[in-house]
C-alpha cells in the first residue's frame, strides 16, 4: 500500500464500490439509494484514472471518467426530479411504499 | 514514510470513513454531508494520479453540482423535525455478508494479478491533451454529450414541475 502502486488505488475503488453496493442494497429511503449510486460511480472514475496512470500513461481513462462524471449528472438530475414527483404524489419516498408506479 | 505517503494515507482514510458514513449513518443529513468528504477525498487521489482536470471537474461538478442537487432533494422531501427515522435500512445483516464477501473476492484478484505497468510514469498538465482529445478522436461522443445533458435537463424539468389538473 503506497501511493506508487497501482494495486492500492484499485483496493480503495474496491471499498468504495462496496460501500456503494451496501447502501444501495440497505436503504429504504429513495435519495439515499441515489448516493450509492454516486458512490458506486466514482469507485469506478477511480479505476479508470488510476489504469490511465499506471498502465498506458495516456490520458484515455481520465476522457472516460469525465464522460462517467457528466453522465453521474444527468442520472442525479432526473433521478432527483423523480424523486421529488414520487414525494408529490404519494408523500414518501420509502421505495418499499412506492411499489407501484400510479395512484 | 515520506510526506507523499501520509497525505495519501489521510486521503484515503478520509474517503473511505465519510464513505462509511453515507453507508451506515442513522441520518439522512449526515449521509448527505459526509458524501461531500468521500468527493473531495477522490478528488484528491485523482490529483494523485496526476489527473489535474479531472480532479477539477470532480470538484466543480460532484461538490458544486451533485451534492447540492442532494442535499435540495433531502430539504424538499423528509420532514427536518423527525430526524430519527430518516433513514431506514432494511436486510442489513444479509446485505453485509455478501457485501463482505464481494469485497474480499475482489482485493484479493487485485492483489494476485500481476498488473502490467509502464516502464515510466510521468506527471504533466493533462487538459490540452483532454481538450485536443475531445475536439479529434472523440468529438462525436461530446457532441452526443451535449444531447444527452439537454436531454437530462429537459427530462427533468418535465418531472418536477407541478401538473395543473382542470
Amino acid at each position: 500500500m503506497s501511493p506508487n502502486e497501482l494495486s492500492s488505488y484499485l483496493t480503495l475503488g474496491a471499498i468504495l464500490f462496496a460501500l456503494g453496493l451496501f447502501t444501495v442494497l440497505t436503504r429504504r429511503n429513495a435519495i439515499s439509494v441515489l448516493m450509492g449510486v454516486e458512490l458506486i460511480l466514482n469507485s469506478a472514475n477511480i479505476n479508470y484514472v488510476a489504469f490511465s496512470h499506471f498502465s498506458s500513461g495516456n490520458h484515455v481513462g481520465q476522457i472516460y471518467a469525465i464522460f462517467v462524471i457528466m453522465l453521474a449528472a444527468a442520472e442525479a438530475a432526473v433521478g432527483l426530479a423523480i424523486v421529488l414527483a414520487i414525494f408529490q404524489l404519494f408523500h414518501s419516498i420509502d421505495v418499499e411504499a412506492v411499489e407501484t408506479l400510479k395512484e | 514514510m515520506d510526506v507523499s505517503t501520509a497525505v495519501f494515507y489521510l486521503i484515503a482514510l478520509v474517503t473511505v470513513v465519510s464513505a462509511g458514513m453515507v453507508a451506515f449513518s442513522r441520518n439522512i443529513i449526515y449521509s448527505a454531508f459526509s458524501l461531500l468528504g468521500t468527493f473531495m477525498g477522490v478528488a484528491g487521489i485523482y490529483v494523485f494520479l496526476g489527473a489535474d482536470f479531472v480532479a477539477a471537474v470532480q470538484l466543480l461538478i460532484y461538490v458544486g453540482g451533485i451534492l447540492v442537487l442532494i442535499l435540495f432533494a433531502v430539504m424538499l422531501t423528509h420532514r427536518i423535525t423527525d430526524v430519527e427515522i430518516t433513514n431506514r435500512a432494511a436486510g442489513r445483516i444479509p446485505a453485509l455478508l455478501v457485501v463482505a464477501l464481494f469485497l474480499v473476492l475482489v482485493i484479493q484478484i487485485v492483489k494476485e494479478t500481476p498488473w502490467a505497468r509502464a516502464k515510466e510514469i510521468t506527471f504533466a498538465a493533462t487538459t490540452a491533451k483532454i481538450g485536443d482529445s475531445f475536439l479529434y478522436e472523440y468529438l462525436l461522443p461530446f457532441e452526443l454529450a451535449s444531447l444527452v445533458l439537454l436531454g437530462a435537463m429537459i427530462g427533468a424539468v418535465v418531472l418536477s414541475r407541478k401538473e395543473i389538473k382542470e
